[in-house]
This record gives structure tokens, C-alpha cells and sequence, in this order.
């Protein structure tokens, strides 16, 4: 196992610099003058020159982003051309916002996705099944941005429950801190739980028409026993695949939903610093999220090894 | 028993509502600001801090007239290349560091020579201070410049805690010091701005709350459903088209101000290749162009009357407004005469404007309009930054573009217009025009200066590299239990006679 992990850490270092290398060229085609952009309302020539020196914005492009990297080896992501935050910095600060808004829209996604897709796929053809279906279906067509404002308008303005946007930091204030995440995390998992709804349908409607289960039922043991020992574990590998790889996407940030409900996380800050051309900040969290990306996907095969021992003697 | 645990925990997140207090205002802003560094901030938001975290030389009233701040009188020597200030004597920075004469010299010398300053343009004609004594500091010109004073009332006349600049250097944006009502507290990016009342402002009486949160919300709809919910007090930029709403709603207050500056269309007239379009180079043209638009009726289908129309720099309210050249009226006929005239009926043009929705409804109303002229317009949608990295190339025909305004005159019009001006995209040059508005800035007479404004206006109304369509108008609203709240043309929202309940 160990040297499976390792292996893939060590694959994963050429992907990262490609990555890297990808999207630090890709910003560059961008039309727009990130000068421009930073210098905003008050863009003479002079302002104009002297932040294209100070920020090498004259160098060829392959010296720019030498000059990236090695600062990147040494730590130093650059700074926001913006605010003249480090970008580090502002990732530390993000990080912990996104991961929150992740955990609990997954949290989400699978209390209400696992157990729809389990008793859908027993209630094979029923109306239950039928109804299951059509849930999810509205789930997933359903716009995050228009569920958003809706739940805005509705819970806040009209009920007062909740806050309508904002955040609290968890440590700060736990209670109030969930209570500013509630709707965003509920607006990302039900799309989420759509999702994993229709993958758990299948995985377990594979597996509740295989012959061990018919082996157990004709054992005699009680049906709650036969679905949820025997049944699920086997569907429970793939379903973990994808609840991975779902969390290693959330974990992008949620652009769209941190919009409307102001959460300050990463789709939020990534979306700003296109718009302004803050190349470091872009290329910074970038880089973040490629890494956590991979980082998912080693952690759901390794899972699906340990889930399945039959893999490891591939 | 689980539905029991789960019902009470849901009830208890319920109740532990944040109460509002009266003590903390919060204001939403429209966007978050950049970095709080008069010297080294660009965007219009930020400004809105500082009206609560850094006062200035001087303020201006409604009106625009200029009055004292941190400076209690001024005046002019006869050649008026010399400006002597008197200073408050009673005023101490956020970190305690006393406000004097060598701390204007030292705000100054950084807004002229810190490298990374803004500022530069607008204390360009400064050459260097003298302090006569502790609160007496003389201001020497290199040439005589009206446009100073309102410079002063504006982020070059923010004054900074000299400490505070030499300690931080370029980083004096992460912990503010100033002397204004309120000091900085924290600062969390695209979340919130804290800052805490100032025990010893000098106008303490005047500041009813012992903090005030900035909290920038992007979505107009997510704003306004915020201060309806009670978690804002007041927000900024209210779109003009929930007005009607807000003021059917009886817990909502609405205040409004025309701004001082304007939206319209930049035309191309002498700014690479791109301009070599009938358009571009004949005058006649874009006077057909003009006339084709109702003004009057674009403000109303997409601003529902809210904004101002306008057909100069300055809205009609303001002081320096040409009254003997009102809004045209639509003229169909007139405009077909003078394309005829200029032999270019039926021609074809492009318009690039930025994706914002309601800019686009703007160019497609006035895309009808042209068309009943003879005038095709195909519209281009650009992202921003997009937008202006084109339009400062020249690789356009038409910009839609605006300028958020200054509260001098100058401002609006001298670096569009001028030959050599800093954000001239048109490249229109005339140098009769350049002369007037050059003698403008040198007299402090209003008269003498509104008459330059005038004479170059009439040239201008000829040549018309600019289009003006309108006028945005400052629209805030605030819960009903805010009061003293006074609206400034200038978009401001200062807190001094403010209270909430």
C-alpha cells in the first residue's frame, strides 16, 4: 500500500509542473492588460510603465514563469497585484473556508443521496423508485444560482431563519458559523445528492441482483441484514470513489454558490482575480486545488484497495 | 427521540438569531474594496472606507463648495503659485502621533514620490512644502492650479500617520492609520472591514456608533435581500430598477444624489487605423449620431427615470453646466440631413461595450435609435479589462464607457480632451480646446473658469469625440430606523450626525 501511495506522489510531481505550466500561459493569452486592470480609473502612461517593470510584466514569458516557479519551489507564491496580500496568505485564509463549505455540502449530499439511491434501487419500479428519480432529476437541473437567491429570499428576507450571506469563522463561533454556511452547504449538497443518488441506485442494483445476496436471502437471515451487511458494503466501493472524487471537486471551490452567498473561499477569490488579471493569485490557487485534486484521487484508489482486497493482487 | 434531539437543535440554531445592535452599523458595500492606501488605491469603493477612516485637508458640502477639515483656513498668494494652511491644532492620528505641518509635508512628498502613488497626476503641479510653523504649512505650485483644492478633498488630501507610512512602507494598506472617526480593526479579504470608533477624534460628539462593518456583497439582489433582512443597516448602489420596490416597502428608506460623473460613448476619432471610419473622421456623423438618441427616453426604459440624461461632463444640476447647450432633443430628420450631408447614409458601426447587463441594455436601446437614423450598430460584448486594454490601444471604433467624476471640473475633462491627456482613448486633439482648458485650471475665479468651460464646450459640441448619454445617480437604502443620513453627489457615505435604532 505504502509503496502504491508513493508511487503515485511521485507521478503526481510531473502533472503539478504541467499543470502549472499550463495554466501560466493560458492566462497570458487572456486579451486584457492586467496593468490596466490594476491600474484602474487613474491609467496614465507613467502608472502604467512603471508597474509593467515592477512586476516583470516586460520579461519574455518563459523568464516570467521561471521566475514563478522558483520562487514557488522556495515557498513564495507571489502577491496579489491587487492588495499586495501574499498570495500564501490568502490561501491560508481561504482554505479553511472552502474546506468548511465542502465537508458540510458533502455531509449533506450523502445523508440525503445514499440513503435515496439505497431505498430506490430496493423499490425497484415502485413509485417510490419513480418519485426518487424525478427528486434527483429536479436536483440536477435545477440552477445553483436561482436555488440560492431563492433560498435567500425565502429563509432570510421572508423567515428570518438564517443569515442571507456572509460568513463567521468556525473557531470563532461555531453555532453562527453553521448558521451563515446552512444554505450554501444545503445548495451545493442537494445538487451533490442528485448525484450520488443515481450512483448509489445502480451500485446497489448491481449488487442486490448478484448471487451471494441470493445465497443470504435463501440462508433465511433478516432482510435489514441482507441489504445493509451484505448488500451495501459491496456497494459502498464505487459510491466511496465518487463521494472522493466529489469532495476533491468541491474542494475547487463552489464559484457560483460563494457568489451569491458571499462566502470567501476560493471560487470566490478565483473568479475576482481573472476579472482583475491577478495572475499570481490565479496561478496560486490553481496550483492548490490541482494538488488537491490529485490528492483525492490517490486517497480513493487507495481506498478502493483497502475496500476491495481482491485489487491488491493485481 | 432522534426527530426530539434533531428538532431542538434546529430550534436553538434558529434562536440564537445576531441581533442587530446599534452600536455596530453595518454597511454592504457593492464590491470589495482594493488596498486601503490613499496613495496606492484605485477604486471608487475604498473611498467609501476612507470617509470613515481617513479625513482630508478639506470636505466639500452637497454643494460642492469647499470647506474646512483638517484645515481650518487657506489662502492664495497674488501670483497664485503659493498656498499658505492653516491647520487644527487639536487633531491626533489613530496610533497617537500628533497632526501638524510636518506631517501634510510628509503626506504630500509621499503621494509625489512613493513610487507605487496614484496620486501622482493630481499633485503634479505641487513642487514643494514649507512648514512656517506647527499648524501653518505653505503649498508652492508650479504653476497656478485650481483643480488642488478639490484635490485635497479627495485621496491625495487624505492625511496619513507619518509613523505609520515610514514603519509599513508599501504595506501601510494591511493596518491603516489615519484620523478620521474611526480606526481599522480588521480586515478579512471579500468578507468584511471592521473599524472601531476613534476615542479622540476631534467631532467624537458627532459619531453615533462604536464600530462599523463593511461587507462587500457582489449580487444587487443578494444585497438588497440583506438589508431586508435586517443583517445590513444600509446598502450602497441600489440598482434603479428596485427602486420602485424598495419604496413601496414601508421599513425602507431610500436616499438618491446624481453623481458627478457620466456614462457615454467614446468614438474613435484619431487613435490608430481603427479610426479611418466615416464615424471617426467626420464630425457631422457623430452630430447625426447624437441626435438620433432620445436621452430622455433611454433613461426612462432603462433606468425607469431614475438617472439623469446628459449631453456634457457634468449633469445638468451641477454648477458647471453649460445652460446654453441643453439636452438635444431627438431629432430623426436632422440627424438623416447631416448623414446625407456628410454622404455616409446607411452606415455601419461597432460598438464595444463591457458584459455588464445593464450597459448592454443601454447600447442595444441606443442601437435602436441610431437605426431609425440609418445607422447600424453592431454591438461587441467585452469582459472589462478586456474593454479598456482596447480601447487604450485604439483597436476600437465605438467605447462604451464612463468616468466615475471629480469634484472639479478639471477632472472630468481635461485628461479625455487634451491633446497630450493621460486617458485621452479618443486621441482627439484641438488645440483651441487644449488652451481653454488649460486656462481653466489656472484661475480660482469661478466665473473666469466656467467661462473656458463654456467656450470649449461650444467647440466641443461640434467636434463631439465624446457622446454623453447620462448620468448615474447615487441611490442608497437604508433601513427605516437609520437617520441623519445626508446624500453627497460624490457617492460618499460619511457617518458624522448619523444614528440607528
Amino acid at each position: 500500500m505504502l509503496s502504491f501511495i508513493g508511487r503515485r506522489l511521485l507521478i503526481a510531481i510531473p502533472t503539478i509542473l504541467l499543470i502549472s505550466i499550463f495554466v501560466f500561459f493560458l492566462q497570458k493569452l487572456l486579451p486584457g492588460d492586467p496593468v490596466l486592470a490594476l491600474a484602474g480609473e487613474d491609467r496614465n502612461p507613467e502608472i502604467l510603465e512603471f508597474l509593467r517593470e515592477k512586476y516583470r510584466l516586460n520579461d519574455p514569458l518563459y523568464m516570467q514563469y521561471f521566475h514563478w516557479i522558483g520562487k514557488a519551489l522556495q515557498g513564495d507564491l507571489g502577491m496579489s497585484l491587487r492588495t499586495r496580500q501574499p498570495v500564501l496568505e490568502l490561501l491560508g485564509q481561504k482554505l479553511p473556508v472552502t474546506l468548511q463549505l465542502a465537508t458540510m455540502a458533502l455531509i449533506i449530499a450523502v445523508m440525503i443521496g445514499i440513503p435515496a439511491g439505497i431505498i430506490s434501487a430496493y423499490h425497484k419500479g415502485t413509485w417510490i423508485d419513480w418519485l426518487a428519480n424525478i427528486v434527483a432529476l429536479s436536483g440536477l437541473s435545477v440552477p445553483n444560482f436561482w436555488l440560492g437567491i431563492m433560498m435567500i429570499l425565502l429563509v432570510s428576507v421572508k423567515l428570518g431563519w438564517l443569515p442571507a450571506s456572509g460568513y463567521q469563522p468556525f473557531f470563532e463561533d461555531p453555532l453562527q458559523s453553521i448558521r451563515t454556511m446552512l444554505m450554501p452547504a444545503f445548495v451545493l449538497g442537494t445538487g451533490l445528492a442528485a448525484t450520488l443518488m443515481r450512483h448509489t441506485r445502480s451500485a446497489m442494483l448491481g449488487v442486490l441482483q448478484s448471487d451471494y445476496v441470493r445465497t443470504a436471502r435463501a440462508k433465511g437471515l433478516v432482510e435489514r441484514t441482507v441489504v445493509i451487511k451484505h448488500a451495501m458494503r459491496n456497494a459502498l466501493i464505487p459510491i466511496v470513489t465518487v463521494v472522493t472524487l466529489l469532495f476533491g471537486e468541491l474542494l475547487a471551490g463552489a464559484v457560483l454558490t460563494e457568489q451569491i452567498f458571499t462566502i470567501p473561499g476560493f471560487g470566490k477569490l478565483v473568479v475576482d482575480a481573472v476579472f482583475n488579471r491577478d495572475y499570481a493569485v490565479v496561478q496560486g490557487i490553481v496550483l492548490c486545488t490541482a494538488i488537491a485534486f490529485i490528492l483525492m484521487n490517490i486517497l480513493a484508489d487507495a481506498l478502493y484497495r483497502v475496500l476491495n482486497p481482491r485489487m491488491n493482487d493485481q | 427521540m432522534h426527530i426530539t434531539k434533531l428538532s431542538v437543535f434546529t430550534a436553538a440554531l434558529m434562536l440564537s438569531a445576531s441581533w442587530v445592535h446599534a452600536a455596530d452599523l453595518r454597511i454592504g458595500l457593492a464590491e470589495d474594496p482594493d488596498i486601503l492606501d490613499p496613495d496606492q488605491s484605485r477604486t471608487f469603493v475604498g473611498r467609501i472606507v476612507y470617509a470613515s477612516l481617513c479625513d482630508k485637508l478639506v470636505e466639500i458640502t452637497p454643494e460642492l463648495e469647499i470647506i474646512p477639515a483638517l484645515a481650518t483656513a487657506w489662502e492664495w498668494s497674488a501670483d497664485g503659485m503659493t498656498l499658505t494652511m492653516n491647520l487644527r491644532d487639536d487633531v491626533t492620528f489613530h496610533d497617537g502621533e500628533p497632526f501638524n505641518a510636518q506631517a501634510v509635508a510628509a503626506n504630500i512628498d509621499r503621494s509625489k514620490n512613493l513610487p507605487e502613488s496614484r496620486r501622482k497626476s493630481q499633485v503634479k503641479s505641487i513642487t514643494g512644502t514649507n512648514v512656517v510653523d506647527e499648524y501653518t504649512i505653505e503649498i508652492m505650485l508650479a504653476n497656478p492650479d485650481a483643480t488642488i483644492m478639490a484635490q485635497f478633498a479627495d485621496r491625495a488630501g487624505m492625511m496619513l500617520s507619518p509613523k505609520a507610512t515610514e514603519e509599513m512602507g508599501l504595506d501601510f494598506g494591511s493596518a491603516p492609520v489615519c484620523a478620521g472617526p474611526f480606526s481599522f480593526t480588521e480586515r478579512v479579504q471579500q468578507d468584511r472591514i471592521v473599524l472601531s470608533k476613534f476615542a479622540d477624534y476631534y467631532r467624537a460628539d458627532e459619531i453615533n456608533f462604536d464600530s462599523v462593518t463593511f461587507l462587500p456583497i457582489a449580487d444587487d439582489a443578494v444585497r438588497l435581500a440583506n438589508l431586508r433582512a435586517g443583517d445590513v443597516h444600509m446598502i450602497e448602489r441600489l440598482p434603479a430598477t428596485s427602486v420602485a420596490s424598495v419604496k413601496a416597502d414601508d421599513s425602507l428608506l431610500i436616499e438618491q444624489a446624481v453623481s458627478l460623473g457620466y456614462q457615454g460613448l467614446t468614438i474613435n476619432v484619431n487613435n490608430s487605423d481603427r479610426a479611418k471610419t466615416p464615424l471617426g473622421m467626420d464630425s457631422k456623423v457623430r452630430q447625426a449620431l447624437s441626435l438620433a438618441i432620445d436621452r430622455e427616453a433611454l433613461n426612462q426604459v432603462v433606468f425607469e427615470g431614475v438617472f439623469a440624461a446628459g449631453n456634457q461632463p457634468f449633469p445638468p444640476t451641477s454648477p458647471w453646466y453649460d445652460a446654453s447647450n441643453p439636452i438635444p432633443a431627438r431629432d430623426v430628420a436632422a440627424a438623416k440631413a447631416l448623414l446625407a450631408e456628410a454622404g455616409a447614409e446607411n452606415i455601419e458601426i461597432e460598438v464595444q461595450v463591457s458584459t455588464n447587463p445593464v450597459a448592454g441594455q443601454v447600447v442595444q436601446v441606443v442601437q435602436a435609435m441610431a437605426a431609425e437614423a440609418g445607422i447600424k450598430i453592431n454591438i461587441v460584448a467585452k469582459e472589462f479589462a478586456t474593454l479598456l486594454k482596447e480601447q487604450s490601444a485604439g483597436a476600437y471604433e465605438v467605447s462604451q464607457i464612463g468616468w466615475s467624476g471629480r469634484v472639479d471640473p478639471d477632472g472630468n475633462i481635461h485628461q479625455f480632451m487634451t491633446c497630450e491627456g493621460g486617458i485621452n482613448d479618443s486621441k482627439y486633439c484641438n488645440p483651441a480646446v487644449d488652451d481653454l482648458l488649460n486656462k481653466a485650471r489656472t484661475s480660482t475665479d469661478i466665473a473666469t473658469r466656467k467661462a473656458s468651460y463654456d467656450s470649449a464646450r461650444t467647440i466641443l459640441v461640434e467636434d463631439m469625440p465624446i457622446i454623453y448619454l447620462y448620468h448615474q445617480t447615487w441611490i442608497w437604502a437604508l433601513d427605516d430606523g437609520v437617520s441623519g443620513f445626508t446624500p453627497y453627489p460624490d457617492g460618499m457615505i460619511r457617518l458624522h450626525g448619523v444614528s440607528a435604532e
